[in-house]
Parts: structure tokens; sequence; C-alpha cells
């Protein structure tokens, strides 16, 4: 929080602020400190609030002509595509928009992972980011159900037959889940029910995130702890402020082209297929954001094994800032970190590769391989690297990216390593 | 900023493999130089007409067209029928209305707001009609099926000879481009099979052409609109990007850091 009390103008203000103290929020948020070394990776935080807050706008219109009933769910799309003035635009843009959700997200949660910005006294604004990207997979997949087609009613089959995988009470919890005994018109209200709410959890949760952030402030491509406010940092209002909105505006030429232009290159063809409980399609795939844990899950053999491991591939990040021993944040400073760190976003990519393939053959033992390079990247790597791992000497502020009198000044003040930084 | 922008490129250079990674099946499909592709594309008003033609002579018989109705024929952005033609072709087919005051069901000649009239009264009458192989609605077709437009294109011309060892029961027809080669379907297509009223030679290339186009339209009518705002929308974004761009350099200018 700023240091300085404030402190309105105006009587009214006074008075209001006294009583209600919106203006100091809305003084905490202009004035907030930001180191200003902070680079375009940082700029994924505005974008997602924006991504949740289109989701949430086009998904009530949406919803204001969707019918969740099995028997009307695929008609009342087409509805919507058809016969909805500008329903086939705020349709693509909500469907898109979870494709572009996720594709931020990875960004942000991959940026989190470069800087170490999981590290404390961060960790809660890590959890709590967990849990929101959890409920977005949540919310994706409910959402994909929706429309009702044949990758609607057999991803939602695949996925909640998992729970099945429980012993003894599994069995009990599907029919539990479906509200049936099979995939059917409960199952489809329940989940309309559900996609509605989640948003708003996850709004809760975002306002949480950012609040926890707001105690320590952000970390920082150099990963130093920064005093605020000081010649480190901004003030958040105009300087990153005009910096989010311009990425923000790249980011948002890119959703356009594909609202636009390639509609639904990202969805499947089978989902135009009204839902048939008795065709299986030849392969059932998920949204690509989902791939990755789709491939660990269908690398083990074993089925409870599987869920197993495709959860703690999601539970595990939460330990991170304990499987990471390193005291350094920045992977700037972390030569052998930093190769690590690309080769895990390999990892995931070839993950999420394989994810989309059919498991056999190659693709299973690649599937196999990289699910154990996944796992012992956290497991074992991080942890024994924060030992082992020396790291390069670490500026003491940013403006000064500089130890004293060592040997680095010459190295420091390059204008190459600087603009490494940024 | 490099970085940015690079990643930027990374995302659009991306955009065209993205369909090859579910693709887990892969067949060169026929092409063609269909219009409504591009950041312009539109359709061929005549070959919309002539698609049209070829769906009510052919396909109709078996294939519904449930989400279409007889007005769409003259909406813009679709086959722009006039509405005089628009209403004759409604009243050509016969609904069935009903109750009336009566409680019977009665048929009457179909309107603007009809409809596409259906082949069949339900799934099962359609299977029973066609050896058991249910006839896909239409109306999403070519959205429906991985390889889109040019996969319709393409099973149209792909009816061939079996080569030796592959025998087809009655009814199961050899197309090189259906999944598992077996189609229930027989070939429908022959070279001056139906007759344009614009003089058009009706080749099977041509009328495969012409009815894919109409089906594109059936799944997408609202197609060329999207391609008219697409065109402003990125355009516009990308003045308000360089607006901001510049905006943004004279505020962080006021302090040493480079953005």
């Amino acid at each position: 929080m700023s240091d300085h009390e404030y402190t309105p103008k105006s009587n009214f203000g006074k008075w209001f602020n006294d009583r209600l103290p919106l203006l100091t929020l809305a003084n905490h948020l202009t004035d907030y400190p930001t180191p200003k070394n902070l680079n375009y990776w940082w700029t994924f935080g505005g974008i997602l609030t924006f991504c949740l807050v289109t989701q949430i706008v086009t998904g009530l219109v949406l919803a204001m002509h969707y019918i969740a009933h099995a028997d009307m769910a695929f008609d009342s799309v087409e509805h919507i595509m058809r016969d909805v003035n500008y329903g086939w635009l705020i349709r693509y843009i909500h469907a898109n928009g979870a494709s572009m959700f996720f594709l931020a997200v990875y960004i942000h949660i991959f940026r989190s992972l470069f800087y170490g910005s999981y590290k404390a006294p961060r960790e809660i604004i890590w959890i709590i980011g967990i849990v929101i990207y959890l409920l977005m997979m949540a919310a994706a997949f409910m959402g994909y159900v929706l429309p009702w087609g044949q990758m609607s009613f057999w991803g939602a089959t695949v996925i909640t037959n998992l729970f099945s995988a429980i012993p003894l009470v599994g069995e009990g919890i599907v029919t539990w889940l479906w509200g049936g005994y099979s995939v059917d018109n409960p199952t489809l209200t329940r989940f309309f029910t559900l996609h509605y709410l989640i948003p708003f959890l996850i709004l809760g949760l975002v306002i949480l995130h950012i609040w926890a952030l707001h105690v320590p402030g952000n970390n920082n491509p150099i990963g130093i702890d920064v005093k605020k406010p000081s010649k480190d940092t901004v003030p958040f209002h105009p300087y990153i402020v005009i910096k989010d909105a311009f990425a923000l505006l790249m980011f948002m030429i890119v959703f356009a082209f594909f609202v636009f232009y390639t509609p639904n290159i990202l969805g499947h063809a089978d989902n135009y297929i009204e839902a048939n409980p008795l065709v299986t399609p030849a392969h059932i795939v998920p949204e690509w954001y989902l791939l990755p844990f789709y491939a660990i899950l269908r690398s083990v053999p074993d089925k409870l094994m599987g869920v197993i491991a495709m959860l703690s591939a999601i539970f595990i990040l939460a330990a991170l800032p304990w499987l990471d021993t390193s005291k350094i944040r920045s992977a700037v400073f972390r030569p052998l970190y930093r190769q690590f760190y690309w080769i895990l976003v390999a990892d995931v990519l070839i993950l999420g590769y394989v994810g989309a393939m059919p498991a056999e053959g190659l693709y299973l033992l690649i599937a196999r391989v990289a699910t154990a390079y996944y796992f012992l990247h956290f497991l074992v790597i991080l942890p024994i690297l924060g030992f082992k791992e020396r790291t390069l000497p670490v500026p003491l502020s940013i403006t000064e990216p500089v130890l004293g009198g060592s040997s680095n000044l010459a190295a420091a003040r390059d204008d190459s390593r600087l603009e490494k930084l940024k | 900023m490099k970085k940015f922008l690079k990643l930027f490129f990374y995302i659009f250079f991306l955009i065209p493999f993205l369909p090859q990674v579910y693709a887990a099946e892969k067949v060169e499909y026929l092409t063609t130089d269909w219009s409504f592709k591009g950041l312009f594309g539109k359709f061929d008003r005549s070959a919309l007409q002539r698609g049209y033609h070829v769906y009510t002579e052919v396909c109709s018989s078996c294939h519904s067209m449930k989400y279409l109705s007889y007005r769409n024929l003259a909406q813009e952005g679709g086959p722009e029928f006039t509405e005089a033609e628009a209403k004759a072709i409604a009243a050509s087919f016969e609904v069935t209305d009903g109750p009336n005051s009566d409680g019977e069901m009665f048929t009457r000649p179909g309107k603007l707001s009809d409809k596409f009239v259906m082949p069949y009264e339900n799934v099962k009458a359609a299977q029973a009609a066609n050896g058991g192989a249910y006839p896909p609605d239409m109306s999403v077709l070519v959205k429906a099926r991985g390889g889109g437009v040019d996969y319709i294109y393409s099973l149209l011309q792909g009816y061939e000879d079996p080569p030796a060892g592959v025998t087809l029961d009655d009814g199961v027809y050899y197309n090189k481009y259906m999944y598992g080669n077996k189609i229930k379907m027989a070939n429908q297509l022959s070279d001056g099979l139906i007759e344009y009223s614009d003089g058009t030679k009706a080749t099977v290339e041509q009328m495969s052409k012409d009815v894919t186009t109409f089906l594109m339209w059936a799944a997408e009518p609202h197609l060329e609109s999207r391609h008219k705002m697409g065109f402003k929308a990125i355009v516009y974004l990308i003045i308000l990007t360089i607006l901001v761009y510049f905006s943004m350099k004279r505020i962080w200018s006021r302090i040493e850091t480079k953005v």
C-alpha cells in the first residue's frame, strides 16, 4: 500500500471517503509504485483481466439466447449463429476468447517460472493463481460441453468417467455427477449452472490475486526487492497503464484475426455434429489448452494412477515456491536454471502435441518420456539446482544494476546487457 | 519490445499449422479457387444460386437442411434471390401445418418464414430409406468435417472403382476421400445431370464447386459481414495501436527508462 496518507480535495470527497474509502483505493491503484524495468511479459496480467471481462460480458449475452436442454442446446447455438443480431460475433468472441484466455495465462505462468515470481514473499499470489487456473480449466471444459456437439458429449463422458477411477465410491460419484446413468440432460443443466458460476468465483479470486500482489509489489526482470516508491519505481498510472494498453491492443489484433478470419480453427469439426450417444468419434480430443494434461493422463497405463499423475501435474505447481530452493529469483542470473527452463517449455509443448495424437506406438513412448521429465524437473532438478548452481552476481537496484566496484561494473553498464533485462 | 514483437509474429506464424495438429490422418484433398477465402472473401452470387439448384435437384431428396428458412435465400450475403423469387421457391414446397380449429393437420404452400422442408419425417425414416445410413443434415456439414469445403468438394468427385482386393457389400460404394473409403451414398453427379438456367455447363467439377459454395454459405450465412467487419476492426485496432504506441513513447520519455 502507498506509504502516504491520502485525503480527497473536495468536502464531499472527504465526507464520502471517511465512510467508504473508495477514493483511497482509487488513489492507491493509480499511485501504486511499479518497478520501472518491467518488460512486456508483465503486461499479460492486464490482458488476462480483459479476457475475463470479455468472457463474462459475451457469456451473459449468450446465456440470454442459449437453451440448456439436451434436445435444444445444439439448435439454440445455431439460432444464435444465424438469427440473433450479431450472435455469430458474440459466440465467436466467446469461443475464441477461451483460447485467447489460455494463451495469455500460459504466457503469464511461464513468465512467473522464468523470473521466479512465485518465490517468497509472493507464494500466496502464486497459489491463488494456480486455483484460478484450475477454475479456468473447469469453466472451459464445462463451456465446451454446452453446444452439445459430439466432442462436447464425448469429452464430458471421458472426463467425468475419470472419477470412476476412485476406489469403492468412484462409480457412485460418477452417477452423482451425471445426475443419471449417462451424460444426459441433467448433466448439461448442471454444467451450464456451474459454467455460469465459476467466472464470478474467478473474478473474486482475481481481486484477491491483485490484492496479494499489492502487498509486496511486483517482481521484476532482475528479481530483486525494490524499495517503493523510489527511483526504481514508476506510478502505475500513467506509465504502466499506457504500456498495458499498448500490449493489450497488440493482443486484440491477434484475437480479432481469430474471431473474424479463422473462428473455427481452434475447435474440433466434430463439435458441429449434434451429440449422439450411439456414435463415438474416431478420436476424442480435448481443447488444445488441456492437451498436455491429457497426454500425461494417457501416458500412465493404470486409470487411477493416470488420474493421479494428471492432477499431480497441476498441484505440483502449488508446491513450486518450496520445491525451488534457489534464493535467486530471476533466471537472468541463473545460467543453469535458464537452460532447464527452456527444456521444460519444450517438454510441455511436446506433451501438448502428443496429447492431440492417438495414444499408441511412438507417440505413447514420447508421452511417457515427456511426462517423466515433467515430474523430474519439479521434483529433482529444481530442488538440487538451488544448492548446486553457481549464480551470477545480482545487482542491488534497478537504476544501478551493479555490485559496487565489482568487475561486473563494465558489463552491467553495457547497453546490450541492459537490453536483456528489459 | 523486440521480444514482444517476435512473440506476436510467432503466433501468426503458427496459425496455419494448427489444423494439422488436429488432423490425425492426412489425406490430400482436391481444392479450387474458393471465392470466399481470404481477407476480402465473398460468395460468388451466381455460384450460390447454381449451388442451390444442385442442392434442390440432387441432394435434397435425402439430405435435410433444418436450420435454413426460405427467407434466407433472399438475405443479404446469400444467394440473394429476389424476394419474389424466394417466395416462388417457398411456394413450390408443400408444408404441413396445423392443427387447425378442427384439430386437423393440413398442407399448404410454403412461405418465406418456413424452414426448408425435410425429405424424411425423422431420422429413423431416413435410415430405413437409405440402407441404415443417415444422410447427415447439411446445414453445418462443411464445418462438421475435418477438411471443410475441400473435403466435400473432393468427396463428390472421389468415386472410383474399388482397387483389387476390396470387396464392397450391396449398397456400399468406393470413394477415395471418404474415411475408410466406404460410403453408402452412390455417386450422384454426372456431366449434364442438370441444366443451369444461366447457361453454365453442368460438369461434375462445376456442380461440385457450386454446391460446396452453397453449403459453405449455409453453414456460415454471415461470412461476408464477418469478413467486412473484421477488416474494419483490425484496421481500427492497428491505427489505435500506433497512436497508443506514440503516446506511450511520449509518456515514458519523462523518465530515462526505455520501453
